[in-house]
């Protein structure tokens, strides 16, 4: 298998990159686990005892299982991101990035590799995530196909935006700023922890521009079949950025941008 | 993907008036051309910016050409980059290591990066060759400057290239190890693997190279066998000390061009050694005997490639130089 494999591509580099970005995670293993385990935790006694217990049923499901897919979809964006862009980003800080560069890679195997070991580490957070959920609340989901469609199209096309982040930054602050300017506004005001209907129409509006909320409530749909926008919208919507981040990769390795001179 | 293994004396790297201007306008590589034999080692000597590093990027895909092509074992490297890259090692001018990776899971993820399926046989080797058997468990942080840079040879070589670049192999390296790194360099050499080195070290290129290029401001001023070179461009001069002063020299010694010196207690005698190894050394000593001219001592001396290095890099930007062959 692996010999017809590296037939048609190098699949021992695929491997090489993917085993070295994983092997970064597996280094902080307790730290990997343990924060999203303890932030979810906090999460649900925050936002699912002190203040969902004041807070009505929304769209006729409890608040603290209405946020889990919000949870879920806030770490598979932040860890997404920042997996990827650190793991291309770093290589070029340090001078390493050399061999990568050198090596007889196209493309696509180097995005298979990287955006490959960061999504996989992103979508085992949201597992873990999801899986804590279950110790406070009762977990229902009506699609896991789609589901697990959602977060897998997710984690790649935001590890896809991480790497080109990555590339882009020729500094740490620069690396930091989208996922704390950007993202993290966006994810909080994609409604993550309520529903549009309780904003005024102007903001309900609004919201409507905002991208993270189509992904928030397709993912939400596969839970418990509610949602602000149709589901097919929020599926061809990630797959759309998804496709235009492959572009944007396939246009920098092909121009060398920030990466050959 | 199936590669011919180059014969050791056939072309294995073809530079064809290789250009590289950057952005800002700065032309780093003017139209460079150079045929590599393989199995050979060629030094490429020059000053500081003066293009050797761009001109290894570049045929390693680091940097991207403006014109011209690159050949390796008759693949172009833009077109065939998966082939020609496969034959490449690449040992880079700064340290550049994954501080928390041990020293055989680099080496490691090396070959894998390059297409080879894993093979610790081959990995152990080229650790023991080069001394860092016993470090094959050692994160790289903990390692020495002189073992991180046979950590970058190690890599280098962990895919088992055909040609190796080796770009200042031995910058801030201690005496000793910059000895080691030669031996390791000759034992690649007996293996069939052509190496391209540049060096600010005349020393250097004198000691391990066959063929010596000098790039200055872009430009390739000159490609030798080191030796023709050394004879071609390098003085030769027989000095004689004299026991009694001379005035003036006798009407018989002036075909010779023989120089006074030191009051007139030394004679100079510059002259050039032809490729059969003749010269006017005899006929000097038989006028001066005529002469009566009677000397207590004599040597001498041939200047080093690092006079004729100076010598070459000090002539103006673009000036051929008499008698190279690029």
């Amino acid at each position: 298998m692996s010999k017809l494999l590296s037939n048609v591509m190098n699949y021992y580099a695929v491997l090489a990159i993917y085993k070295f970005e994983m092997a970064r995670m597996r280094r902080t293993l307790l730290q990997s686990i343990v924060t999203p385990v303890l932030t979810t935790s906090l999460y649900f006694i925050v936002f699912g005892a002190a203040i969902g217990s004041r807070i009505q049923e929304v769209g006729g499901v409890g608040y603290g299982a209405f946020i889990v897919p919000g949870l879920i979809m806030l770490s598979l964006l932040t860890n997404s991101i920042s997996n990827a862009s650190f793991g291309i980003y770093f290589p070029k800080f340090s001078g390493t990035v050399y061999e990568v560069l050198s090596a007889p890679v196209s493309t696509l195997e180097v995005v298979l590799g990287y955006v490959g070991a960061a999504a996989t580490k992103a979508i085992i957070l949201g597992l873990i995530i999801l899986a804590t959920a279950g110790f406070f609340i009762e977990l229902r989901i009506a699609h896991p196909f789609i589901m697990l469609l959602f977060i897998v199209l997710t984690a790649l096309s935001f590890s896809l935006f991480g790497f080109i982040l990555g590339i882009w930054a020729d500094n740490f602050e620069k690396l930091s700023i989208v996922p704390a300017l950007v993202i993290t506004p966006l994810v909080f005001l994609g409604g993550s922890f309520y529903s549009t209907d309780m904003l005024p129409p102007l903001w309900q509006s609004i919201s409507l521009m905002n991208p993270v909320l189509y992904l928030v409530s397709g993912l939400r749909w596969s839970f418990y079949e509610i949602s602000e926008v149709n589901v097919w919208v929020s599926l061809i919507g990630v797959s759309v950025f998804l496709v235009i981040c492959l572009g944007v990769v396939y246009a920098i390795f092909r121009t060398g941008y920030r990466l050959r001179p | 993907m199936t590669v011919i293994e180059p014969e050791v004396g056939s072309t294995i790297l073809s530079i064809q008036q290789l250009s590289k201007v950057y952005a800002g306008g700065f032309a780093a590589l003017k139209s460079v051309s150079l045929d590599i034999k393989a199995g050979e080692i060629i030094a490429l000597l020059g000053p500081n910016g003066a293009g050797k590093t761009t001109l290894i990027s570049t045929i390693c895909g680091l940097v991207q050409p403006s014109s011209g092509r690159v050949l390796v074992a008759g693949h172009d490297i833009t077109t065939d980059y998966r082939i020609t890259r496969s034959l490449i090692g690449l040992v880079p001018q700064e340290l550049t290591t994954d501080s928390f990776e041990t020293v055989w899971n680099t080496v490691s993820f090396s070959r894998g990066l390059f297409g080879k399926a894993p093979d610790p046989a081959h990995i152990e080797r080229v650790l023991r060759s080069l001394s860092l058997w016993d470090k094959k468990d050692n994160m790289l942080r903990t390692l020495s400057g002189g073992m991180k840079r046979r950590v970058l040879i190690a890599k280098a070589l962990s895919h088992e290239p055909r040609i190796l670049f080796l770009d200042e192999p031995t910058a801030g390296v201690d005496v000793s190890l910059r000895k080691d790194m030669w031996a390791i360099v000759s034992e690649l050499r007996e293996s069939g693997v052509t190496i391209i080195l540049t060096t600010h070290y005349i020393e250097e290129a004198e000691e391990i190279a066959d063929r010596i290029g000098v790039i200055n401001h872009g430009e390739l001023i000159l490609v030798e066998e080191k030796r023709a070179l050394m004879a071609k461009l390098g003085k030769k001069q027989l000095e004689l000390e004299l026991f009694d002063p001379l005035e003036a020299l006798p009407a018989s010694l002036a075909p010779f061009g023989l120089e006074l010196s030191a009051n007139g207690l030394k004679l100079i005698y510059t002259f050039e050694t032809t490729e059969s190894g003749e010269n006017n050394i005899s006929s000097v000593l038989e006028a001066l005997r005529e002469a009566g001219i009677t000397f207590k001592d004599l040597h001498t001396s041939q200047s080093s490639l690092e006079e004729i290095f100076v010598g070459l890099v000090n002539q103006p930007a673009s000036k051929p130089v008499q008698g190279a062959a690029i």
